[in-house]
């Protein structure tokens, strides 16, 4: 039996993911939906490992906003559902929630966003809770793990009672963090999917799932919002610890409660500074917020990334000024806190020394010292992609395909691991200039390649990964060939969605549930809307390199080349090297070779080093993958495969 | 092996590089101590962002409540790095006069190392610094250990072996077996012990 299934009342260490998927097992959750994306992932593949035990569909679905109309359809048939996605996923799904929202929903719906303060792993730092705001959802933010399996089973219950979407919004350091939870019934589901359509077009219950009538339904949804408010007031979720006349209140929610409590042990001013943690962020119970602004006249807010709370807490404050007086707050307006980039707990406490006028106890100066000193040895570890990725390949390639066409050709960038080609630009060799989100790469391709006419003459290449061909490519690219942009498309397919753990994809014939469906094939959907067509092997640089050359020369047209080759992390390949790769120290002239140490200096593989004493390339046994590309570069061919 | 139950929070940092196994060997550590009745908050972070870059995971261990994902500069009771650059890096941020740490001696050089643009710190540099900046440090072969048994990604159980035998928490060989039990196979179970006891072996 998996740990998810556990029985009522056994203790478990979860990831917070695990207890958000746990949650909604106790809430009898019967379809859940996603796509992949870090901090989020891990929601949608539990669930999918107990599908068959617990009688649930599971579905990677093709983007977000898929994602969520296929668990919306579960919840208008009746069913409790959920769909999971990463920050920016709510900005892919935001136009079907706005129309949602405001049909309502049956079944209990809850939408959940795993957001990444700090961009640990993503190329933003987007915030979902405005859309908490924006389109009246009722927005809970588990703070440890207990919550997060509590929370989530909490917000099924009241999608059900308001009829619309909660939303639970959960951050890295809760999501890809760990803690004890202890587990709570799993119900036997009776439910019968069914969906009603007969009864009139405001009973949300039996009538037309329509947004209209527009205004009658959006007053409607503010009266039930009402009565959200009311139970939010109520909340166990929501609670104060401190002293009953504290000197400075901090406000919160989520992780960054654990950060607050963390720096107000740490500095000893639990007598002094009083923590409201509230897990029912939008709407604002006003009643509790009143109770405890009362208590003080200072009052911190703390949060991430960006001012939610503190803008809802002032916005209530100002209208209770007649009772409450005047607060002085700080927080992110003030700047006492940074509005950009994650918290921690040293961020919260220089905050306390600030308005408390305290100090935190030091190190040692000669520590201090010693320790600045160790520091200025380290040299950074960049990111890179990993020994045997073909992407290095790729990338190689593409940079070599440029400098032979000679006009400054560059290549738009996407949203995958090869995003550290822009991240990092000697890691994509210099060609990667543009990045921003997924299917972007194709979009901008497609608008460079229409300013011909305005002078531009470079060659204009870009790329995308097999899962993002499906979620945003397609649209792209039908544009670029319906309006003639001559542009050289690459589909970096290494079979799955590799970046966030090998999730299927549409391409697959393998679904989230492990059942055999039928796979999409890219190259037949390129042919299919009139783009000449190529598929390579990364690892063959010859063949590739030829395909790249003529299609750079090839003018006028959409171009696809398709380099397919499986993640060196993928299951089937991890651990199994293609080839044992050695330096034949006989034949590697080391630096009175003309190469200019091309190996080492330039493809930068993290199992191809350089011996500092005997001047000459080595191969890293425990790190190299085998792939083999080193050989094709060495011009001594000193690079053998054993 | 008996050992007492601690009183207060201690927090350990599991570092290394990507794909060495961390994460691996921060949840079978936490899982040990969440079974003899700790609280355990595991923090770390996974994703593109360690794709061959430096990787951390927080442990706080709590005889009663959760704690923050994040442990505090200059807080660290102990250190374990499956590389020791990483080890020294970790060292210089959450080091204080009481840390103490057990690094793997075998390097993987950063990218920038490689290309010759920077310099990776000297065996003896990074021991002298281990030196000033902690109460105890042993510093062991881990990876040859591992490749001896037919696998460089053993490295990570050859450090839980050696933790436990430094006495610094309170786990011991029974309650690993128990725990690996739960997610291996027998003939991995059996490997993973022998990875177990030679860590051990490697602590004088």
């Amino acid at each position: 039996m998996t740990k998810l299934l556990s029985p009522a009342k056994s203790k478990v260490l979860f990831l917070g993911n695990e207890a958000i998927a746990r949650g909604a097992l106790e809430a009898g959750v019967s379809v859940a939906t996603g796509y992949p994306g870090t901090p989020s992932s891990e929601v949608i593949e539990s669930l999918a490992h107990v599908a068959s035990e617990r009688n649930l569909y599971v579905e990677w679905s093709v983007n977000e906003k898929v994602a969520l109309e296929v668990a919306a359809a579960a919840s208008f048939a009746g069913l409790r559902s959920m769909a999971v996605m990463k920050q920016n996923g709510v900005n892919v799904a935001s136009d079907f929630l706005l129309h949602l929202t405001a049909s309502g929903t049956r079944g209990g719906l809850v939408l959940v966003s795993c957001e990444d303060p700090g961009a640990l792993s993503s190329v933003n730092e987007g915030e979902s809770r405005y859309f908490a705001r924006m389109l009246e959802m009722p927005l809970l933010e588990p703070s440890d793990f207990q919550e997060a399996k509590d929370l989530t089973k909490w917000a099924f219950e009241l999608s059900e009672q308001i009829g619309n979407v909660v939303m639970l919004r959960s951050v890295t350091r809760m999501s890809h963090a760990s803690g004890n939870v202890i587990c709570g019934k799993l119900p036997v589901k009776s439910r019968k999917a069914h969906f009603e359509y007969d009864g009139s077009v405001m009973d949300s219950s039996r009538g037309p799932m329509i947004s209209t009538p527009v205004v009658a339904k959006h007053l409607l949804h503010q009266e039930k919002l009402k009565d959200i408010e009311a139970l939010f007031e109520k909340s166990p979720f929501n609670r104060y610890v401190g002293p009953g006349k504290p000197e400075l209140l901090i406000i919160t929610s989520s992780a960054c409660f654990l950060y607050a409590e963390e720096a107000v042990e740490m500095l000893g001013l639990q007598k002094r500074v009083g923590i409201l943690k509230l897990g029912t962020t939008w709407p604002l119970p006003p009643k509790l917020l009143e109770k405890h602004l009362r208590k003080t006249k200072k009052i911190l807010i703390v949060e991430e990334v960006l001012p939610f709370l503190e803008e809802n807490v002032k916005v209530l404050a100002a209208s209770l000024v007649s009772r409450i007086g005047i607060n002085t707050f700080y927080g992110k307006y003030d700047e006492m806190l940074p509005s950009a980039g994650e918290l921690n707990p040293d961020i919260v406490a220089a905050a306390l020394c600030h308005i408390l006028k305290v100090k935190r106890k030091t190190l040692p100066a000669n520590y201090l010292n010693d320790s600045q000193k160790a520091a200025a040895l380290i040299p950074v570890r960049e990111q890179t992609f990993c020994a045997g990725c073909p992407h290095r390949a790729s990338f190689w390639n593409i940079h070599n395909a440029i400098a032979l066409d000679g006009r400054k050709g560059f290549v738009c960038g996407d949203i995958g691991c090869y995003s550290m080609a822009a991240l990092s630009p000697a890691t994509g060799y210099h060609t990667m200039p543009t990045l921003h989100s997924m299917g972007s790469g194709t979009g901008l391709a497609s608008g460079f390649a229409k300013l011909a006419q305005f002078g531009l003459d470079q060659p204009i290449l870009t790329v995308c990964g097999d899962s993002t061909f499906y979620h945003a490519v397609i649209p792209a690219l039908i544009n670029a060939q319906h309006n003639r942009a001559d542009i050289t498309f690459i589909v970096l397919d290494n079979a799955g969605t590799a970046m966030t753990g090998f999730q299927p994809h549409p391409g697959l014939a393998i679904s989230a549930m492990k059942e055999v469906v039928p796979a999409v094939d890219i190259a037949a959907i390129c042919s299919a809307i009139g783009a000449k067509v190529a598929v390579s092997d990364p690892f063959d640089l010859e063949t590739t390199g030829k395909i790249l050359t003529s299609f750079l020369a090839d003018k006028g047209l959409l171009k696809v080349l398709i380099l397919r080759q499986a993640c060196a992390l993928s299951p089937e390949k991890k651990g199994k090297k293609i080839f044992d790769v050695k330096v034949n120290e006989s034949l590697c002239l080391g630096d009175a070779c003309g190469c200019n140490r091309l190996c080492t200096r330039v493809f930068r593989c993290p199992a191809l080093t350089w011996d500092r004493t005997t001047k000459k390339a080595v191969v890293d046994e425990v790190i190299c993958a085998g792939c083999g590309v080193c050989v094709s570069i060495c011009p001594q061919k000193a690079i053998i495969k054993l | 092996m008996k050992r007492t139950r601690q009183k207060e929070t201690k927090n350990l940092i599991l570092t290394g590089v990507g794909g060495q196994g961390n994460v691996m060997a921060s949840r079978t550590l936490a899982g040990m101590l969440v079974d003899a009745g700790y609280i355990v908050t595991i923090g770390e972070t996974f994703g593109m962002s360690q794709r061959g870059g430096s990787v951390m995971s927080h442990l706080r261990i709590s005889p009663d409540s959760v704690k923050s994902p994040q442990i505090p500069r200059g807080e660290a009771d102990v250190i374990v790095a499956l590389e020791p650059l990483e080890a020294l890096r970790v060292l210089t941020v959450y080091g204080n006069p009481q840390v103490c740490v057990l690094s793997n001696a075998r390097p993987a050089y950063p990218i920038g190392v490689i290309t010759g643009e920077l310099s990776y710190p000297s065996g003896e540099n990074i021991q002298v610094a281990f030196q000033r900046l902690s109460k105890a440090f042993w510093i062991i072969d881990a990876t040859s250990a591992a490749l001896a048994l037919g696998n460089p990604v053993l490295s990570n159980i050859v450090m839980i072996g050696a933790l436990a035998k430094t006495g610094l928490l309170p786990i011991d060989r029974r309650m690993f077996e128990k725990e690996i039990k739960k997610t291996l196979a027998a003939d991995k179970c059996a490997v993973n012990l022998k990875a177990y006891d030679a860590g051990g072996g490697m602590i004088k």
